[in-house]
């Protein structure tokens, strides 16, 4: 155990949500970044850890396979397909490893939902950000209501913070997206659907949730609603519920907007904040659990 | 002979009109129709394409295998056609499927600005050698060499030719002169235009495309479609016709489907009304009229307000639910000016 100490963690992927990583790593009083690894030497992100003191490596997970001490979480921020053959690798390492990609290989993973259960798994899945931002409105919609047959979301995120990874992958984010909110939520069919929208300025991540209902308890909603929000801003600062529930063409409607922190990505960036500060939420969570005392 | 393809869209984008209630035997009449007109590529399905069917945007009234395989027990030499916006459907559940049940011809389309979401869609369509078009819908929203840059992607992922939409029904002909020529002098593949009706000018931005250069035309049989409409088919057959090009098509047939088939389907003449004016002037998706309609009259707002707030806000086709959004948003202001004026009246 590592009295006073900071649990050393290692990041694979240096794009946005690595860098993002990066930088709240920085500000965590249990955390701290141990190796950032990508595959291009001159990236922008290892530039960005270099100048931070840093220490980097452009070898990817190779650089976590020749010195396996050098770490005991394990971020992956590559891709679904790269994660597909790091995922066993660091497995047998016995790194704790946080999946960011929407591979669906770990235990999925939703803070507010479920982690404690997760703390005990060698691998767990961040889902994405739509997942993190409405599977506990819908879990709340099903703990009130009961037997939901039938669940969209509609995601909506600004064109600039949809990188390669999400453009490339997009039928994955609706999928991983839609199991997520089965699993989660207990709910038999689920549909997701993500819009990029180009507007400038670039506009703040908006989730709607429908649910067909005719009639529900609206003010009991409420209520848990602003209690979810509360406990959902503890790890998610800029996590917001923006309407009362209201019930519209036979439709239940809830809406939610994530404001990021601005920590690397400017604040519109609330999609990939949101997955991040529940990445850090699970890694702070794994190292009080197991690593310092 | 100068040649233009012209693509039905009838049984696709009409289905806003009518609530996306399209039934078995409307769709087996107009396919019919379609075939005896010599049209050679009919699409078919919910109004925003494979997997659009929702609550966010409306629940069809038959499954898409069900649209699908009833419009194709009709066709021969029509080919049966699909249309996929990524981020609402999926190849897994959504393409694979529709090719199983005969599809021949798919139009991938993205907001003009997003044309590499296309690229997993188009490039397992062409590897299929499935004929592929790429589509930018609400091309208004940006400059013509903007949208060379997004069609050219589109291009390199293999599709054989790339469609513009005026989604929002808000081009004048210069606009789509400017655009269309530039596409068609950057391009190898083929250039199409899809218009809408909301300033009257369907028929007039459609002649301009071809004169432009585009080889395709979409439209819709008697205009049937979101908002004001679509480029009314047998109008601008027969406009082609007149100006001297070479169509392919029986012109009585095209006006009998109109006349026969699709003024039943119909629920009100296709008229310019002053949602559709407005949501044209504000560049706004036509799809969004009835669900403004619909939260103008729960929210007691103006449907007129939330269409040019969403002009305002640049919401694009896909985000019908930020309707809801604008007008709660309208109703609340309201009642702030509302009780501020009160407040004011009492000091």
């Amino acid at each position: 155990m590592l009295k006073g100490k900071k649990a050393k963690v290692g990041i694979i992927g240096t794009g946005n949500i690595g860098t993002d990583l990066l930088f709240k790593i920085q500000r965590s009083e249990l955390l701290e970044c141990s190796i950032f690894a990508g595959k291009n030497l001159n990236s922008e992100g290892i530039k960005r850890a270099k100048n931070l003191g840093i220490n980097t490596s452009f070898e990817s997970i190779n650089a976590i396979i020749a010195h396996p001490e050098l770490c005991d979480i394990v971020f992956d921020a590559t891709s679904a397909e790269a994660h597909r053959v790091h995922a066993p690798i660091l497995n047998k390492l016995g790194k704790f490893t946080i999946d960011m990609t929407p591979s669906r290989i770990g235990k999925m993973c939703v803070p507010y939902l479920n982690l404690e259960d997760c703390l005990s798994e060698a691998n767990v899945n961040m889902v994405t950000c739509g997942g993190q931002a409405t599977a506990p409105i819908i879990r709340t919609i099903e703990d009130v209501e009961g037997n939901l047959n039938y669940v969209e979301i509609v995601a909506s995120i600004s064109s600039k913070s949809a990188g390669v990874g999400t453009r490339n992958n997009i039928d994955e984010y609706t999928k991983t997206t839609s199991e997520a909110i089965k699993q989660f939520a207990g709910v038999k069919n689920a549909k997701a659907i993500i819009v990029l929208n180009p507007a400038e300025p670039p506009i703040l991540m908006h989730n709607t949730i429908f649910v067909p209902l005719k009639k529900a308890k609206l003010s009991k909603l409420w209520t848990q609603l602003i209690e979810l929000e509360k406990k959902i801003k503890k790890y998610v600062p800029g996590y917001k519920i923006t309407n009362r529930p209201v019930i519209e063409n036979n439709r239940l409607i809830i809406m939610n907007q994530v404001i990021g922190r601005g920590d690397f990505l400017p604040s519109y960036a609330g999609n990939l904040d949101i997955i991040n500060c529940a990445a850090i939420e699970v890694a702070e969570a794994y190292t009080r659990k197991y690593l310092i005392h | 002979m100068k040649q233009i393809l012209i693509i039905d869209s009838t049984l696709r984008d009409g289905s806003h009109a009518i609530g996306q209630q399209f039934a078995r035997d409307d769709i087996s009449k107009y396919a019919a129709g379609a075939e005896k007109a010599g049209i050679k590529i009919l699409m078919v399905g919910h109004g925003n394409g494979l997997g659009a069917s929702s609550l966010q945007l409306g629940f069809s009234k038959l499954t898409d295998r069900e649209m699908l395989k009833t419009a194709k027990s009709q066709l021969t030499k029509t080919k049966l056609g699909a249309f996929l916006i990524p981020g609402f459907g999926t190849i897994e559940d959504d393409l694979t499927p529709a090719l199983k049940l005969g599809v021949q011809v798919v139009m991938v389309a993205s907001h003009c600005t997003e044309a590499n979401v296309t690229k997993q869609h188009v490039e397992y369509l062409s590897g299929r050698h499935i004929t592929t078009y790429g589509v930018l819908m609400m091309a208004h929203m940006i400059s013509a060499k903007k949208l060379l840059e997004q069609a050219k992607l589109m291009q390199s992922y293999g599709v054989s030719g790339v469609l513009i939409m005026d989604s929002a029904g808000n081009m004048l002909p210069e606009d789509v002169r400017a655009r269309i020529s530039t596409l068609a002098a950057g391009l190898k593949v083929d250039v199409g235009f899809h218009a809408h009706n909301n300033l009257g000018m369907a028929i007039a931005n459609s002649i301009t495309a071809v004169r432009a250069g585009a080889k395709i035309i979409d439209g819709t049989s008697r205009g049937l479609g979101a908002g004001a409409g679509n480029c009314q088919l047998e109008v601008i057959v027969a406009v082609l016709l007149r100006t001297g090009y070479k169509l392919d098509l029986d012109l009585y047939q095209l006006m009998d489907n109109s006349e026969e088939i699709i003024a039943d389907i119909m629920k009100r003449p296709q008229v310019i009304s002053s949602i559709s004016l407005t949501s044209g002037i504000a560049g706004v998706f036509s799809g969004f009229a009835p669900h403004a309609k619909r939260a103008a009259k729960k929210f007691k707002v103006d449907p007129r307000d939330i269409l040019i707030e969403l002009g305002k806000r640049k919401i694009i086709a896909g985000q019908e639910d930020i309707i809801l959004d604008v007008a709660m948003n309208i109703a609340q202001k309201k009642k702030v000016v509302k009780e501020n004026a009160e407040i004011e009246a009492l000091i």
